[in-house]
């Protein structure tokens, strides 16, 4: 009897913990899977469609629509594609503060994904809510650093969820000196609190997943990427921002769902843990002498490392945005004036989940007339197949359906697939079984 | 959540349609106040937190997102027919949302602009709110709302504590507020006087003009601000792009922006 004959089809109908919704099918037979999809139940939005026709400085407020969670990597990739074509060089002031807002959705997302939608399939509970009683301290510790990130989003965006402070060329108002000067101290004193998160993290009891695959991420070789860098990857590949779209390339999969991604051919990974093996270098000095006490060692072949990477990336936005913050002024202007004509411009920066890429046509006006959006989730999406194929066949077949489809569903929570934040994933009509 | 005793509590879902996620962090933004609603209600589906039992009972059901697929369509009668209170949130989900854009120009055709192969695709040619295709009960605006507007709703509902519907203009929120009018001082385009608030009047505490995220206040005349907005030098079609924008599909923003020209052809 056997694993030749048995048959098993896990089907999870609705993923929880999820951002968006999406659904896993599997069948396997003899030992072997046979089909295996990951489908994803978010319905098009169209949102490239009609950014055609919109002027340059509604692109921002439209982009952050896309995604609740990480509205900011949206403008910021959005703004710097669209500065690129009109050449606006944005200044210190911006760069540096752009800097900080995005620590702040880091901090806000990585908070949320590890406490609300993953912590739990390391503890056993089926919600955060449920962990809360057994575990106070550590839920709670987790959303305070969620609501730190929500802070300082809205210190330049007078509210966490579709900020409205963005504009091409910088920000529409500079925070005043005493509230930043407030909200730093407190960002500082959540420094040890990030990093007993990471020590916690780093204890806990991993499956053994050593998996081979190519990574990628912004890199610029001075400081942890947010919204500078080239495109590199841990195969050699390191290319400017504009030919990202020569080496990865798209496919509608009838038999999956989602535009899968390819970085020359094959799957890969973009995250948290992409970024930390190509970026490890370059954390900030406190940072890096965490990871040195935490692990993993790099670069690491586990996805799982996924949780613990986050710890270590709150814990380095901590530290940026209060350096960052440490000598600040309020400028004569928080934006560069903007002159539209037509070109071609392209933009990447490094959302929560990994590189969003953008690129935009305008005409003299500077209204778009074409645009094209990569977001990570759909960069991810071949590679968490993988993943499944792998964890599901090193798990072994034979094992009980309920724990495979436990551990199928841990696998795909673990990348924290924001399925709405993806411009056009599909909703499938053609089901084969 | 689900633990035993719970049969008593108010039975709550949080269900997710075309949408951005953005409303049900609303709920997930509120920390401490999570875990104390969270022990006051039973969360029986909300999928994101972690529950998932779409077809349960509930005494109120939130909904987020619009209907934009022939599935979507379905799936909000049955959540019609499950609960007692039925409440959509946010933009999306009152409105249509900023994908309702679709609306305005032949749905079917961007599908085949964006995808190699449309026919894989299920999808409606519009985006519609939540009380186009069932009957509601009441409904938040704003994109997003915020945890403030999601816990006066649970109050009013379950306890009857009446909430205080916003009928104040964006603009009477902002001047009582002591901003500086952008309008007025700067010359941009600020649907302030259009616009219902809730928001606390961030865009112009920002020294920026309202986008409307909150939709359309009473009573509103948007074509004599459309004519102040020309003063201002916006050409018709910028105009027509202000009232189509996160709430392209509600009156009067709808009307306004079709007389302002907008949604024929590709792009207003
Ligand atoms: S109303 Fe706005 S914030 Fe809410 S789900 Fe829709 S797009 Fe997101
Ligand atoms: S800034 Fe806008 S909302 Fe405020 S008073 Fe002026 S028009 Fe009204």
């Amino acid at each position: 009897m056997s694993d030749q004959t048995r048959r098993i089809d896990i089907d999870v109908p609705v993923l929880s913990r999820v951002e968006g919704e999406g659904a896993l099918e599997v069948h396997a037979a003899g030992g072997r899977i046979t089909d295996l999809k990951l489908r994803i139940f978010e319905p098009p939005r169209m949102f490239e469609r009609f950014l055609e026709g919109r002027g340059y400085h509604e692109v921002a407020d439209a982009v952050a629509r896309i995604c609740g969670i990480c509205p900011v990597a949206y403008q910021m990739s959005a703004v710097q594609a669209l500065e690129s074509i009109f050449g606006v060089e944005p200044g210190d002031w911006v760069r540096a503060m752009r800097r900080v807002f995005y620590c702040g959705e880091w901090i806000q997302s990585h908070a949320l994904h590890i406490h609300l939608l993953a912590l739990p399939d390391f503890f056993g509970y089926d919600s955060a809510l449920a962990m809360a009683a057994d575990y106070p301290g550590e839920v709670r510790r987790g959303m305070r650093l969620q609501a730190l990130g929500n802070e300082l989003m809205a210190l330049f965006g007078a509210r966490a969820v579709h900020p409205v402070g963005a504009r091409v060329g910088g920000f529409h108002h500079a925070p005043k000196a005493a509230d930043v000067a407030d909200l730093r101290g407190r960002l500082e004193a959540a420094i040890p609190e990030a990093e007993a998160l990471a020590r916690w993290a780093a204890g806990f009891d991993l499956p053994d997943n050593g998996q081979e695959f190519p990574c990628l991420a912004l890199r610029n070789g001075a400081d942890y990427p947010m919204n500078r860098g080239r495109i590199a990857a841990s195969t050699g590949l390191d290319v400017p921002v504009a030919e990202f779209a020569d080496h990865v390339t798209e496919e509608q999969v009838p038999h999956s769902t989602a535009f899968h991604a390819r970085l020359d051919g094959e799957p890969y990974l973009v995250g948290p843990l992409a970024r930390l093996n190509i970026n490890a270098d370059v954390l900030p000095a406190a940072t890096r002498a965490l990871l040195a006490d935490t692990g993993p060692a790099l670069p690491s072949t586990n996805p799982f490392h996924s949780l613990l990477a986050r710890a270590l990336e709150i814990h380095a936005a901590l530290v940026e945005a209060v350096r960052l913050l440490g000598d600040y002024r309020v400028p004569e202007r928080p934006y560069a004036e903007v002159a539209p004509r037509a070109g071609t411009g392209y933009g990447a920066t490094e959302a929560p989940r990994g590189v969003l890429w953008h690129r935009y046509e305008t005409d003299d006006a500077g209204r778009v007339t074409a645009a094209r959006i990569v977001p990570p989730t759909a960069q991810n999406q071949a590679r968490m197949e993988e993943d499944l194929r792998l964890s599901l066949e090193a798990r072994g077949l034979d094992a009980p359906d309920d724990e495979l489809r436990f551990l199928g569903e841990r696998v795909i929570r673990n990348y924290d697939p924001c399925i709405s934040c993806a411009t056009h994933f599909l909703d499938l009509t053609v089901h084969r079984r | 959540m689900g633990k035993a005793g719970d049969e008593a509590k108010p039975r709550v879902a949080v269900h997710k349609f075309s949408s951005c996620d953005g409303c049900q962090l609303a709920f997930l933004d509120l920390g401490e106040d999570l875990v104390r609603l969270a022990e006051l209600v039973d969360f029986v589906h909300f999928a994101e937190a972690g529950p998932v039992d779409p077809e349960a009972e509930t005494d109120i059901a939130f909904v987020e997102g619009s209907i934009s697929t022939p599935g979507e369509a379905e799936r909000i009668k049955r959540i019609r027919a499950n609960t007692r209170y039925l409440v959509p949130i946010g933009a999306c989900a009152t409105s249509g949302g900023i994908q309702a854009l679709r609306n305005l120009h032949d749905g079917k055709q961007w599908l085949a602009d964006v995808y190699p192969s449309p026919e894989y695709v299920e999808s409606l040619a519009t985006s519609t709110g939540i009380a186009d295709n069932v009957t509601v009960d009441y409904q938040l605006w704003g994109c997003p709302v915020n945890g403030r507007q999601v816990l006066a709703a649970v109050r009013a509902l379950l306890w009857g504590v009446d909430p205080v519907p916003e009928r104040d203009k964006v603009c009477m929120e902002c001047k009582r507020a002591g901003h500086v009018c952008v309008l007025v001082s700067r010359g941009q385009p600020c649907l302030g006087p259009v616009t219902v608030t809730g928001c606390g009047a961030l865009c112009p505490a920002f020294g920026r003009d309202c986008y409307g995220c909150y939709g359309p206040a009473e009573n509103p005349n948007p074509d004599a601000l459309g004519r102040r907005f020309e003063g201002l030098g916006l050409m018709r079609e910028d105009v027509a792009r202000r009232f189509h924008f996160i709430h392209s599909h509600r009156e009067p923003l709808h009307g306004a922006g079709l007389r302002w020209g907008g949604g024929g052809g590709r792009g207003p």
